[in-house]
């Protein structure tokens, strides 16, 4: 089991090593220049006060410096967690902008994705080789997994809002509030996260539905499952020990879906204006703030893998084999 | 002599290892059983006929347009009618040019990123797969360290460097980030197929190993693969339509991502204008939905445990 962690817990290292860079290094490969963009919003006449300028920004933004020192500085920003002043609001660090959206990020994530994990399993397991349930779920299931995230977003906030009137479809609480610990702030937060919740929700539903049904179905034709019905156990006993089983390569397809739901969260989240890190990304792109922007991706990053990392942990708790498999290569 | 061997059997002969003789005979049988039972398939037909109404109206939709997808027409905000199909927006762009237009650059998007993900993900897989060893460990490091990176806020921070992308950028960026599922699957498949004894054979007959793979290992798992590529096309077009509504897409070309930017941009929600936002995604939904109905389909008749419900 410690060399299991031991080689994860490797390639996390390496992973965060490489996103570093490649964050680091788009900048440096890509045209264009952002000291230039924001030079020019201050509107200087003579090309004396452009270059005083634009060498005075360099510097405030640590560029002046040989390139290897640029990218060691790097490293020392994402490790101290400073990573410079934020373009588009113009005072704010990136750390403090990010830990400010973060919190409306977590609570659309958390529990969309763990409540449609858990849901999306029983409903996917419950209707396999059971004709009536399959034949609704899995059209539905189809349905749903086929749907783009922003058009899903925008359909539910068009009912929900301006059709039957249910439901606020911007902001992440009543703009008329002040943030504060009582029941008329926390109310409106709970009614402005709803319709976000439900979109990201209901597309991963579907993917998890699909895919339990299909491995409960292969379980179920297993010889295992075989043995047990021989011996006389009920159809219940087998169905569990067959979700059992099937629930392994389910949890490590949670660990390969997590990109693609964050993905969906972002865009989620600028469909109804949610203040999260979809919409500081949003505001990051439409105001050039290429500095919030490397910020944002390595924090992403950083979510992903400690999110895979406790799928990991819950592996091992569930999955006892997981200790063994990764030391001899049996195939 | 070698050439005289690898010409007689046909690649789904030797992957049954049956004898020459009687193999000759099953070959095309085969194939006919494929399309006896395709064609017996209502989800299969089903998803496949939708399918081609939906490449049919991507093909030939925009030449029935009046307008140019990205021509402005002095008539904003029409309602959909004779005059204009899906009606308007409010610049006055005409929305079924731009939805018939999408539908284009949905399908290639997708080809395009199916495409270069089945490349890269089958040369990689096969090659870690039958070496194994050290270079499969290192090709699976690579594998695991591209699934963590999120794709979405890459191409972000990518895109914020960019004045101009093509449908082509897009694809291929789909396309480098999405591999390593064709990879995995191709891996394990590999791994379990090189140890037959037809695979043996082959190299005791001392064929080069792009051969066997080619000839031997290849096409035992052609209908897998091709379902997983058919998956991978149909998460295209989504993952194309997110990026799009981002603003991130092809520069200057209709997409259905990009038509539902603008309608979210100008709070179409909020005015009611509903034909602007429901009919891109809507047909988008309709176009992955019948993929993934048809891979069911195909599923079944490629796989006969699955058959005989």
């Amino acid at each position: 089991m410690r060399r299991y962690l031991t080689r994860k817990i490797f390639t996390y290292l390496l992973a965060f090593f490489v996103g570093v860079t490649i964050d680091w290094g788009i900048p440096h490969l890509m045209p264009g220049d952002p000291i230039q963009g924001l030079v020019s919003r201050f509107n200087v006449g003579s090309s004396a006060a452009y270059s005083a300028l634009y060498t005075q920004f360099a510097k405030s933004f640590g560029l002046d410096v040989p390139l290897w020192q640029q990218y060691l500085n790097f490293w020392k920003g994402v490790l101290t967690g400073d990573m410079g002043g934020s373009i588009y609001a113009p005072g704010a660090t990136v750390t403090s902008l990010i830990f400010s959206a973060l919190p409306y990020t977590l609570a659309l994530l958390v529990p969309s994705i763990l409540l449609s994990y858990v849901l999306g399993n029983r409903l996917g397991a419950a209707a396999a080789r059971r004709k009536y349930l399959d034949n609704s779920v899995l059209p539905f299931g189809y349905l749903l997994q086929a749907m783009p995230y922003p058009w899903l977003a925008l359909v539910i906030a068009y009912l929900f809002g301006p059709v039957w009137h249910l439901f606020p479809i911007a902001y992440g609480y009543d703009q008329g509030l002040v943030p504060h610990f009582d029941w008329a702030f926390i109310s409106s937060l709970l009614y402005h996260w709803f319709l976000p919740f439900l979109t990201v929700f209901l597309v991963s539903l579907g993917g998890w539905a699909i895919g339990m049904r299909n491995l409960v179905i292969y379980e179920l034709e297993n010889d295992s499952s075989r043995y047990l019905r021989a011996l006389g156990a009920s159809e219940r006993v087998v169905r569990g020990y067959a979700y059992r089983n099937a629930s392994l390569p389910q949890l490590s397809g949670l660990a390969l879906a997590l990109g693609v739901v964050i993905g969906g969260n972002i865009v989620t989240e600028i469909v109804f204006n949610y203040p999260g890190l979809g919409n500081l990304i949003f505001k990051a792109i439409s105001n050039q703030d290429f500095f919030l922007l490397q910020g944002i991706f390595i924090f992403v990053v950083f979510g992903v893998l400690i999110a895979n990392f406790i799928i990991d942990l819950v592996f091992i708790a569930v999955d006892p084999r997981t200790r063994l498999s990764m030391q001899g290569a049996a195939a | 002599m070698s050439e005289s061997i690898s010409a007689a059997p046909a690649p789904e002969v030797a992957a049954t290892g049956l004898p020459v003789g009687p193999a000759t005979a099953t070959g095309p049988r085969k194939r006919n059983d494929f399309l006896y039972y395709g064609l017996r398939n209502k989800k299969l037909v089903f998803g496949l006929s939708l399918e081609l109404v939906l490449v049919l109206v991507a093909v030939i939709g925009p030449m029935l347009a009046k307008y140019p997808p990205m021509e402005i027409t002095p008539f904003p905000l029409q309602h959909p009618g004779s005059k204009f199909w899906l009606g308007t927006d409010l610049t006055g762009y005409d929305l079924y040019s731009q939805l018939t237009s999408g539908l284009r650059t949905s399908y290639l998007v997708g080809a395009l990123g199916a495409g270069c993900a089945a490349l890269v993900g089958m040369a990689l897989g096969f090659i870690a797969g039958w070496r194994g060893g050290l270079l499969d460990e290192l090709l699976q490091l690579l594998t695991n360290i591209i699934v963590m990176i999120p794709s979405l806020v890459l191409l972000v921070v990518i895109g914020g460097y960019l004045s101009s992308k093509s449908i082509l950028f897009e694809g291929v960026f789909i396309g480098l980030t999405t591999w390593p599922w064709v990879a995995r699957a191709v891996r394990a498949q590999t791994f379990s197929l090189r140890s037959r004894e037809y695979v043996d054979l082959a190299r005791l007959s001392g064929k080069r190993p792009v051969w066997i793979v080619v000839r031997e290992i290849a096409p035992n798992m052609a209908s897998y693969l091709f379902l997983v590529v058919i998956l991978l096309f149909g998460s295209s077009m989504l993952l194309a339509a997110s990026y799009d509504f981002l603003g991130l897409g092809p520069s200057n070309t209709a997409s259905l991502g990009w038509t539902l930017n603008q309608a979210q941009q100008s709070a179409a929600l909020n005015y009611h204008l509903w034909w602007w936002f429901i009919p891109p995604g809507a047909v988008l939904t309709l176009m992955v939905f019948a993929l993934l109905i048809a891979n069911v389909g195909l599923d079944e008749v490629f796989n006969p445990k699955l058959r005989e419900q």
